[in-house]
């Protein structure tokens, strides 16, 4: 009995192809998308956080901090950039340009050593306190970089300027146990100018790597203050991505299930009898198109207003590079799902096909796992895909504050994405025309 | 005078010709059976006339002007085979769709819709989905839906397939309401018998050729002849051969021929009783369409 049941089954799965792809092809094909996004994240290390470093002081202890950064392994440092946008002339980055970088997503994070920053950290540590702080402009987008490069500091200003520790812990201790003995006095300035030899040579020599342990430990001895240069709370930031992210991942598999329904309409006689009406072929498409456009910005802005409602999204000062970039992205899709569809030749075909492709885009788009997380191969990767620019279009207008201008490059790659899945459709549909 | 019609089409899908030189013609206000086994080229012909297939050669004629593949179908209905309508939707909602999508609209288009739920007896289950009806009220609302745009030729293909005899009775009621209105109608059956008695004229396709055109006699008198087929039980096996009766595969079974039923068939009788057998059974058929089918197409099963 059970072996008449096994031969049945097998006899079935050996002769259903869309079947087989489900149950070997298509896990193994996600694995390696998968192994791809997510897997070479830890192969070489962390990935290097690119800062931009902004020198006020001008002092010979932030000029040490500055060579300290650019020594260190676990980051990249830019001090000098293009004064504007076209002009050739590099010169050192000031405040205005580090915030401009980072609201233009060129470094997550940029490092302001302000003046007055060697009275800070002379001061610094338990029992000490004022001056300036580190400041660390961040965009909101990145929560990790702004973590890491804050414990790099930690460490770096410890190695970089041991002997102002050191003077300031002496003056603490004498200020509690009265003062130090000519001959301590004397140990101690010889010994502070060995201890700042070496710190800069040591400096010099960069042995600072990422390797190197103590940040965490360190943690908070150096005043850091971490200033969101786009002014949103990183929370609320997050789930703009979230609900850029999860929408535009349903978008496509709503597009190619609502697509699908000319696959049944081919199979229930109705597609014979509309095009039998005064409906030509490319008229169907186009109604078609309409209503999954329509449906798909339904979809989008329902999910922005209920994270507008439930997590506080700033969706109404955004709302000009919204409607942008959800029209167009409703647009694409649909487009997408309607060739998808006129390229398979059955429900089952397209259901395979379309959650295979559907999932690699959203994994390689960064539907499921931010892009900027990613290895700098897989995030030029992204840009393969027409949900990355989608994506990276909603983070433009909700994170950067993008003016519509800038969005000029999405809209481009969004419309020759559509007008290319549409032709493609209306091509692979003239089989289903006159025989 | 012919409505459509087709001359000489031929159609082949890659090997298989569907259609070769297959000519026919629809009178005016006239319901014209297309019949022919699984496989012969009725659906072909069919979807040719509806615009939906490019003939490789002939010609095809609506109301006297030649019809191209990509000309518009003014004046013509289709009704598939299959159940085309939208499940989802209510009666009165694929009516308003197909209509809408024929070029009907406004208080035209209601009018139509109206007409079609009284004509299909659907009025009172209008508002329900489609998916919650019967398989008689879809083959119904399946028809009304190629019909609304008030055709006047209309191409049905298997209109009462998978249906009760009510339902087919009802639906043959509607077809025949269409008639009165001077509607001229091709339908393509398995139904021997419906068409029959429905239709005024038959054409059997085989092998995308016609091999007969006319009435049901004239069919008859053309291929199987008018003799009666009878059909005898006998108590016994007769001793000897009866005159007029050959055997069958069954011992007590014979069968015979005769012209005229008043004259040839108490003979027959006489005969089988001179045999010293008695008849415990009789049956006198006269010739049917399934003959002239059977005769003409052959009993080989077709696949």
């Amino acid at each position: 009995m059970i072996g008449t049941l096994l031969r049945i089954h097998w006899l079935n799965l050996s002769r259903d192809r869309a079947g087989q792809m489900l149950s070997f092809v298509v896990p193994v094909a996600f694995f390696t998308i998968f192994g791809l996004v997510f897997g070479s994240q830890n192969r070489g290390g962390t990935q290097r956080v690119h800062v931009a470093v902004v020198d006020e002081s001008h002092t010979a202890v932030s000029d040490r901090l500055v060579k300290a950064l650019q020594r260190e392994k676990g980051l990249v440092v830019l001090t000098r950039a293009r004064a504007a946008a076209g002009d050739t002339t590099r010169v050192p980055i000031d405040r205005r340009r580090a915030e401009e970088l980072v609201r233009g997503g060129t470094v997550p994070v940029a490092i302001v050593l302000p003046a007055g920053i060697d009275t800070s950290l002379a001061r610094s540590g338990p029992g000490g306190g004022g001056g300036p702080a580190i400041e660390l402009l961040s965009d909101p987008s990145d929560p990790v970089a702004p973590q890491v490069v804050g414990g790099l500091l930690q460490k770096l200003v410890m190695t970089a300027t041991p002997d102002l520790f050191m003077t300031r812990g002496l003056g603490q201790f004498e200020r509690y146990t009265g003062p130090l003995t000519p001959r301590q006095r004397q140990g101690i300035d010889r010994w502070l100018p060995l201890l700042k030899a070496r710190a800069e040579r040591d400096t010099g020599a960069g042995t600072g790597t990422t390797s190197d342990n103590g940040s965490a430990g360190l943690s908070g001895i150096v005043q850091v203050e971490v200033k969101p240069v786009l002014g949103r709370k990183e929370d609320t930031s997050f789930i703009s991505y979230y609900a850029a992210g999860i929408v535009v991942m349903f978008l496509l598999f709503t597009a190619s299930a609502v697509a699908g329904t000319l696959l049944d309409e081919v199979d229930s006689g109705t597609l014979d009898r509309v095009l039998s009406s005064r409906v030509g072929m490319t008229g169907l498409l186009a109604g078609k198109w309409t209503y999954l456009t329509l449906l798909g910005v339904a979809q989008v802005v329902v999910m922005f207003v209920y994270a507008m409602l439930v997590f506080h999204l700033d969706l109404l000062h955004h709302l000009p590079g919204f409607a942008v970039m959800t029209i167009l992205m409703a647009g694409t899709t649909s487009a997408f799902g309607l060739f998808l569809a006129s390229l398979c030749r059955s429900r089952a075909q397209l259901g395979g096909v379309s959650l295979l492709l559907i999932l690699a885009m959203s994994a390689v788009g960064g539907s499921m796992f931010p892009r900027f997380l990613m290895t700098p191969t897989m995030q030029k990767l992204g840009f393969l895909t027409f949900n990355g620019w989608a994506l990276d279009g909603y983070i433009k207008v909700f994170w950067r504050n993008a003016p519509l201008p800038d969005l000029l490059p999405h809209v481009a790659v969004l419309l020759g994405f559509m007008i290319a899945f549409l032709a493609l459709a209306r091509l692979f549909a003239r089989r289903w025309e006159q025989a | 005078m012919a409505v459509l019609r087709v001359e000489h089409a031929k159609k082949a899908f890659g090997r298989t010709q569907a259609l070769a030189d297959a000519s026919l013609e629809l009178r005016e206000g006239e319901l014209l059976g297309l019949l022919g086994p699984n496989g012969a080229g009725k659906t072909t012909l069919v979807r040719a006339l509806a615009g939906r297939l490019r003939l490789d050669g002939g010609a095809l004629e609506l109301f006297g002007r030649p019809l191209s593949p990509a000309d518009r179908r003014e004046g013509l209905g289709t009704v598939p085979q299959e159940i085309a309508l939208y499940p989802l939707l209510t009666a009165r909602e694929n009516l308003e769709a197909f209509g809408s999508l024929n070029g009907l609209g406004g208080a035209g288009l209601r009018a139509k819709v109206a007409w079609a739920l009284e004509w299909t007896g659907l009025t009172e289950r209008s508002r329900e989905p489609v998916r919650r009806f019967s398989g008689g009220m879809r083959r119904r609302l399946n028809i009304a839906c190629g019909v609304l745009h008030d055709p006047r030729v209309i191409l049905l293909d298997e209109p009462t397939v998978g249906v009760d005899p009510q339902s087919r009775e009802r639906i043959y009621e509607m077809l025949g309401r269409l008639r009165a209105g001077g509607v001229s109608l091709l339908l393509t059956t398995h139904q021997l018998d419906e068409a029959e008695a429905r239709c005024e004229r038959v054409v059997i396709i085989d092998h995308g050729r016609v091999i007969a055109a006319g009435t049901v006699p004239e069919l008859v008198g053309a291929t199987v002849g008018a003799e009666r087929a009878v059909t005898l039980r006998l108590d016994r096996p007769p001793a000897e051969a009866v005159a007029g009766l050959a055997p069958t595969d069954e011992a007590r079974v014979f069968r015979g021929q005769v012209r005229d039923v008043d004259v040839d068939l108490p003979a027959l009788l006489a005969g089988v009783a001179g045999a010293g057998c008695a008849v415990e059974d009789l049956e006198v058929r006269r010739p049917s369409l399934q003959s002239v089918f059977l005769h003409l197409t052959g009993r080989e099963l077709r696949e």
